[in-house]
């Protein structure tokens, strides 16, 4: 049962609030509404927006927002998602922020086509607007006998209208389907029971990949005597194969690979955050929320403690895959035709046109839907290999798959970090300092057309290669490494600092949730540790600490009523996603096994306030999955390299991943704020689940993990010392 | 030709396709039965499981030969209520494991009507999901255990 704030104060503060906001950015760039809404002449209504599904269940959402705006049946509206040169360029989908943005976007664009609708039904009929109902599009009047609908009422003038400003949008209190449970998701049934994915997409010719050990290997010989059977394409060290059969493209590949023999043509230096390291590091202490170069400021604490996470992987199920046209002909626009599940169609688009010297016209990309991606997986190198092999077979579509061996050695790696965190404890058993120290390399290395070099994977292997940017430090507010290093909590004095380092041993970049996961990691085990040495329950040091963020002790409490309560072998953890964004806490129930030192999560509660609740299934799914995952980072996982660099954990054995019998039962309580604008809710529980984990495991054991992932060896270790 | 049926129909793939594995033969553009996943060809994932005979099999390594004459069922024709119940309760993140899901659960259910929760765990241990569906999976499959 969602818990409702009173709705009397939501409706004022929407009102007033409402009036005098601009419009939200993407409409302000392009406030063409043909660009976002098209009322079709066959009863549907074409919602286009540029943000993707990965399977959070986000084109459902917005087609919800737009039926409730527009007052139809969701099942009349249709959501035209991420396609160059026709859906508008909304960015890259991350960051939990489709919600917000698309969302509001096409709420205020459903807003206006309402309004204008209603304008023109008014003239017809003549009753004022104020008079009219609307039902599922269609427009009556009381007492009037005469019926419009809104196909009836659009013309090309409609969709030429230029967006002016805002204009006021449904009351929350109106609602019928946003915020209410009951909405099968548009994309599910169809991956059950035909094809659906990229992978599953109609082409002439399949590709496999030959690929090095490691991206600092380059190509020494490759020998084919044998008479091909299909397309070999090599360019420089990028080798692929295409015949008309998959089987046999795999076939091949394999047999070119035996063929092939690479050199290591770049160091191989070590892989961790070592001391060396940090010493090399560059300290951006946090300034109003933005990391700045500048002195850094020392505060002595008594109480230390440091933290750390491995390399992470992305680990999707389906390994990466696109297609792509090389039209025949020089006259063909666009000359190259790719489908693939990038996050960032737009940007992959600058990125390949410049690696193709291309005009960014001559492209077009679709997405289609690809297995999860958690972030920056190989969705877009694999856009650019199927671009590459394409070129090479002009007017053949080519549908070219990594292999989980290609996906698990060469996706970019989520980096691991290292948390050193401080505090002083006044005579009141009050944090009186506070210092949070987090070194990392970069998480933020998506393609981009405004970066320096070019970031798709296989670009660096090329005859004339094309190298990758050099990692820059992120100095955002809320990014990469030091995203959610800023506790939540109000101490008297605190410093936080960011440092970077740049020479990261392989490409890492955007896993969910970013540095969140390991800072919060690092604050809510480190808030727990403090609660001890302060005599304190853990929700009591934390609502001392909390101050006035009521929204935060709202949450914590929803989650200690769900759960009971912290009693026998339970943790908790608590942290607002970006600071900004969703605020959730989660309480863990664990058994270990004493023998075996095995943990067992018996149990979570998750309790959320993502703002105005727009679909509270879609919600629960998308924090329980980040849940989820977040115990299968901390219990199992950490990438191994061999001794020359590459990664050493290449398939589901030696990368295990949570299963079935595994998985906690989970129990999710949402904090409704109908008044609010809603946020994006993905990412927002990796963080209080990966704390939660860890004081659990400490309520039953007395042992305190501060290093991930907590496996037996682990446990053990941490008994021994 | 080596005949065998496909969800119910009568199907066929050439001879010297006898030693690919089985996922490629179902979705080459002969059958284009595309709901088997390839996920890892490795027997590690469980995303191109199908039914052969009624048992759940890796289609990602059985030989195409060895369905010669048996039937071989996919989550595509698995149109009862274990499909059901996991889409209407999205059930499913990215749904790239979900057909796998399916084909695993449909096993259980045919020999075990009303399995408890650690049963069903246990019956889709193999089936990996990365994008942590799994409660709800469970939490769909058990009420309908229950109904
Ligand atoms: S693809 Fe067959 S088990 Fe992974
Ligand atoms: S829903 Fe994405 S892998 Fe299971």
């Amino acid at each position: 049962m969602p818990l409702r704030q009173p709705a009397a104060r939501a409706a004022g503060a929407d009102r007033v609030g409402r009036l005098v906001r601009p419009l939200p950015a993407g409409l302000a760039a392009l406030p063409s509404l043909g660009r976002w809404i098209r009322v079709a002449d066959d009863g549907r209504v074409v919602a286009l927006t540029g943000k993707v599904e990965i399977g959070q269940g986000l084109l459902t959402a917005l087609r919800t927002i737009v039926a409730e705006e527009l007052d139809v049946e969701p099942g009349r509206v249709q959501v035209v998602s991420a396609h160059t040169g026709r859906t508008p360029d909304e960015g890259t989908t991350a960051g939990s922020m489709s919600i917000e943005t698309s969302g509001a976007n096409l709420r205020q664009a459903s807003a206006w086509a309402r309004r204008l609708l209603l304008e023109r039904a008014s003239n017809r009929l003549g009753v004022p607007v104020a008079r009219l109902d609307v039902a599922d599009g269609e427009i009556t009047a009381p007492g009037v006998n005469e019926r419009v609908d809104y196909w009836q009422l659009i013309d090309a003038a409609f969709l030429d209208f230029e967006i002016p400003k805002r204009t006021p949008e449904k009351s929350p209190a109106e609602y019928r389907w946003v915020g209410h449970a009951g909405q099968r998701r548009v994309d599910v049934e169809a991956k059950a029971t035909a094809a659906a994915f990229v992978h599953d997409a109609p082409a002439e010719l399949h590709a496999r990949l030959v690929r090095p050990p490691s991206v600092n290997h380059r190509l020494a010989e490759l020998d084919i005597r044998v008479a091909s059977p299909g397309t070999l394409v090599v360019d420089g060290s990028f080798v692929a194969v295409a015949h008309p059969k998959e089987s046999e493209a795999v076939r091949w590949a394999e047999r070119v690979a035996a063929k092939a023999h690479w050199r290591l043509a770049f160091g191989s230096p070590r892989a961790e955050i070592d001391e060396q390291r940090r010493a090399g590091a560059e300290a951006f202490p946090i300034r109003d929320g933005r990391p700045v170069r500048g002195p850094r400021q020392e505060m002595p604490t008594t109480f230390r403690a440091t933290y750390s996470r491995p390399f992470l992987m992305h680990a999707s199920l389906g390994p990466s895959a696109a297609t792509a046209l090389w039209r025949a002909g020089h006259a063909s626009t666009p000359r190259l035709v790719i489908e693939s599940a990038s996050q960032g169609i737009e940007s992959l688009r600058g990125v390949i046109a410049r690696a193709m010297a291309l005009d960014v016209d001559h492209i077009e990309i679709r997405h289609v839907a690809g297995a999860g991606c958690y972030g920056h997986n190989g969705a877009d190198d694999a856009a650019f290999d199927a671009a590459l092999v394409a070129r090479a077979v002009p007017g053949r579509t080519v549908l070219l798959k990594w292999s989980r061996e290609d996906e698990h050695g060469f996706e970019p790696l989520g980096p691991p970090m290292h948390v050193e965190m401080g505090a002083e404890l006044d005579a009141r058993d009050r944090v009186e300092a506070w210092t949070h120290d987090v070194y990392g390399f970069t998480h933020v290395s998506r393609p981009s057309p405004r970066a320096a070099g070019v970031d798709l994977l296989s670009a660096r292997l090329l005859g004339q290669p094309l190298e990758p940017s050099t990692p820059r430090p992120a100095l955002a507010p809320e990014v990469g490494i030091h995203r959610n290093a800023l506790p939540i909590y109000a101490f008297p004095a605190q410093e936080v600092t960011k440092h970077f380092i740049a020479d990261a041993p392989v490409r890492t970049s955007a896993l969910r949730g970013l540095g969140a996961q390991g800072n919060v990691f690092a604050i809510e085990s480190f808030m727990d540790e403090l609660a001890l040495e302060a005599g304190v329950s853990p929700d009591d040091f934390r609502r001392r600490h909390l101050g006035r963020d009521a929204r935060a002790v709202a949450v914590l409490d929803a989650a200690l009523a769900a759960s009971g309560g912290l009693a026998g072998n339970r943790g908790m953890g608590l942290a607002r996603y970006k600071n900004r964004q969703c605020c959730a806490a989660v309480v863990a129930e664990v058994a270990v096994d004493d023998s075996t030192a095995e943990i067992r999560v018996a149990k979570l509660w998750i309790a959320a306030d993502a703002g105005r609740v727009i679909d509270p299934d879609g919600l629960r799914n998308q924090l329980e999955g980040g849940a989820i995952q977040a115990l299968s980072w901390c219990l199992k996982e950490a990438v191994a390299f061999d001794a020359q660099g590459a990664v050493a954990t290449r398939d589901w054995e030696s990368y295990p991943i949570l299963r079935f019998s595994e998985v906690p039962t989970v129990e999710t309580v949402l904090v409704d704020h109908p008044e609010l604008d809603p946020v994006g809710a993905g990412e927002a529980t990796v963080g209080p689940t990966s704390a939660a984990l860890a004081n659990a495991v400490f309520a039953a054991t007395g042992l305190r993990v501060r290093d991930l992932p907590m496996t037996p060896e682990r446990l053990r270790q941490v008994a021994a010392s | 030709m080596i005949a065998f049926r496909l969800d119910g129909r009568a199907a066929q793939f050439s001879q010297d396709q006898r030693d690919t594995p089985l996922i490629y033969v179902l979705r080459d553009d002969g059958l284009r039965e595309m709901t088997p996943k390839f996920g890892c060809g490795l027997e590690q994932c469980g995303a191109c499981r199908v039914l052969v005979d009624g048992s759940p099999e890796y289609a990602c390594t059985l030989p195409a030969g060895a369905v010669a004459n048996r039937h071989v069922e996919t989550s595509a024709g698995m149109d009862g209520a274990v499909r059901r119940a996991l889409i209407d309760a999205n059930a499913t993140q990215c749904g790239y494991c979900l057909p796998g899901i399916v084909v695993a659960a449909e096993a259980l259910f045919r020999v075990d009507p009303h399995p408890t929760r650690d049963r069903i765990a246990e019956a889709l241990d193999a089936q990996l999901c990365r994008c942590g569906s799994q409660p709800r999976v469970l939490r769909a499959l058990t009420a309908l255990a229950g109904s």
